[in-house]
């Protein structure tokens, strides 16, 4: 049986509350025992209301967040990113296997959009080389397909801040290509962008998906969008996976019980049967 | 809507309207700071003998003798001014320079955002230190240390501006958006790609302009510290002036204004393109 691509085992965190004025000191249970498998390169929506945990699912399959000592496992592709609430020894080695895409794209503004997305080698080059970016002729011209694969190559000499936001995103789903990822985490990659651009990012994401074979795990505030453009869904309340299964499957009823008031601003283009 | 409602409406609107209240307490300090202020004046007022500022215009006849010969300026010897506030003006790019390479180290140190906290106290405290000891003081050990000359002016500008840079670096680094970083630390890079790579490029802007600024306060040290004897331009002030030769003395200040305002417009414009 081939190997998952990412696994997370019975993981929970909870954040600590700073008193404010008149609120004491406390604690948010934002996962609590939340466990589930990518089989194959798919595409797997998170959804939920504000605050459900979509966003720290991500950042904790990414190592970016650090989960309770009680918690479980994560890994990707074989190699763990965190257990126990500990960062695994090797997590950058990892992390290699993970481009993340981010609400604000995660740029370096001042930086071309070609340095962006060549930072993608710098889990692969030698201290020195990534230190002063001297990237080989190969490297250069797989930063050169990455942008064209995903149509901004001719953005290439720009800064990244003077850019669209869809072509930001474009660039950041250039760099988890040139870093040869084998799942991206796109964190609610199409927040800040029109209706108009963010149809064609979450298209260049499915076609990464189904061309590249790169599994794609995303968080959406739009259950439409999360329909449309994935096979899976998972939905969270509370830090807890409510529904796990095909997007098809996911009823009216059942997002009914997971937004509750908030059902209405969970479409952005109107509801999808 | 009944005339008792319409009134409790209208009261209501009033109490809602209501300008905001400045607090007791806030009004104290605010009271309190000008007192301590108007103290502090009078009561140094004898010390620094403010009575005698008078002297200014009963000796007329002193500061009169002093202005002429200043607005007679002797260019004489124009090409020596010009040497020695270039030798100035390089002294302060050294200075400048060797600060600004000590500094970028030392600020990631001071940056709380980057360094453990015990590396931050001591890095902060290092800085202080540095910033505190006033260029001439430290221009003077120099002297003692390698000798007469502009070596000694270098060094002197150099550590007391590394004190002032690294601060100023480490705010800024400590300001930074922290999303770029935690891009590159998701693409597999380690601590130093992220420094390089997420840090360095978002804080370069001011990092040059703070050291653009501290080369234009370099050059007019710069020219101070030749009084003590460490080259340039002070010294020839110095030597004029001691000898009471005001027209000479008008003339080196020409050549110290002209050259202060010129680096001062170019780092200005250089500034601008950057921001």
């Amino acid at each position: 049986m081939p190997q998952p691509l990412v696994e997370v085992s019975a993981v929970s965190k909870t954040y600590t509350i700073k008193a404010d004025g008149a609120k004491p000191r406390g604690t948010l249970k934002a996962l609590n025992n939340v466990s589930f498998t990518m089989d194959k390169p798919e595409r797997i929506a998170l959804i939920g209301p504000s605050g459900s945990g979509k966003s720290t699912l991500l950042r904790s399959i990414g190592g970016l967040l650090i989960d309770d000592a009680s918690s479980g496992e994560i890994k990707v592709m074989g190699q763990a990113i965190q257990s126990k609430g500990r960062l695994a020894g090797n997590v950058r080695q990892a992390r290699m296997n993970l481009g993340m895409i981010a609400q604000q794209f995660n740029l370096v503004g001042r930086l071309s959009l070609f340095t962006n997305a060549a930072l993608g080698h710098l889990g692969k080059v030698n201290g020195l080389r990534g230190f002063f970016g001297l990237w080989s002729k190969d490297e250069k011209m797989a930063v050169m397909r990455a942008l064209d694969h995903v149509g901004v190559a001719s953005k290439a000499n720009q800064r990244a801040n003077t850019l669209s936001g869809g072509q930001q995103q474009r660039g950041a789903i250039a760099r988890a290509i040139v870093q040869d990822a084998k799942v991206i985490l796109a964190d609610e990659p199409v927040a800040s962008l029109d209706p108009v651009t963010a149809r064609k990012v979450m298209e260049l994401l499915v076609k990464v998906n189904t061309e590249d074979k790169v599994g794609v795990i995303v968080t959406l505030h739009q259950v439409d969008y999360a329909k449309r453009y994935c096979d899976r869904i998972l939905a969270l309340k509370d830090g807890v996976i409510v529904y796990d299964g095909p997007a098809g499957g996911l009823s009216g009823d059942t997002l009914k019980d997971i937004y509750g008031e908030e059902i209405e601003d969970a479409y952005w283009e109107g509801a999808v049967s | 809507m009944s005339k008792t409602a319409a009134s409790d409406q209208a009261s209501l609107n009033m109490a809602t309207l209501a300008p905001p209240q400045t607090s007791f307490m806030s009004r104290l300090i605010t009271y309190g700071g000008w007192a301590v202020l108007i103290v502090l004046l009078v009561t140094s007022f004898k010390a620094v003998e403010m009575g005698n500022i008078e002297l200014l215009f009963t000796n007329s006849a002193n500061t009169q003798t002093l202005l002429k010969e200043y607005l007679h300026p002797n260019f004489s010897d124009w090409r020596n001014y010009v040497d020695k506030m270039w030798l100035t003006i390089q002294i302060a790019i050294w200075g400048t320079v060797l600060s600004v390479v000590m500094a970028i180290p030392l600020s990631l140190l001071c940056a709380s955002n980057i360094a453990p906290q015990w590396i931050v106290q001591i890095a902060r405290r290092l800085m202080d230190i540095l910033r505190s000891v006033n260029e001439l003081v430290m221009g003077t050990l120099f002297l003692v240390a390698v000798g007469l000359g502009p070596l000694a002016g270098v060094l002197a500008l150099a550590l007391h501006n590394t004190g002032v840079l690294a601060k100023l670096f480490s705010e800024a680094v400590e300001a930074i958006d922290k999303a770029p970083v935690e891009g590159v630390r998701a693409t597999g890079g380690n601590r130093l790609h992220e420094i390089v790579w997420g840090v360095f490029p978002q804080v370069a802007p001011l990092w040059t302009s703070f050291a653009l600024y501290r080369f234009e306060s370099s050059a007019r040290s710069a020219t101070v510290l030749g009084l003590i004897g460490a080259g340039g331009i002070g010294q020839v002030l110095f030597d004029n002036l001691n000898s009471f030769d005001y027209a000479r003395t008008s003339a080196i200040a020409i050549v110290i204004v002209v050259a202060v305002t010129a680096i001062d417009f170019l780092s200005q414009a250089i500034r601008k393109r950057l921001l």
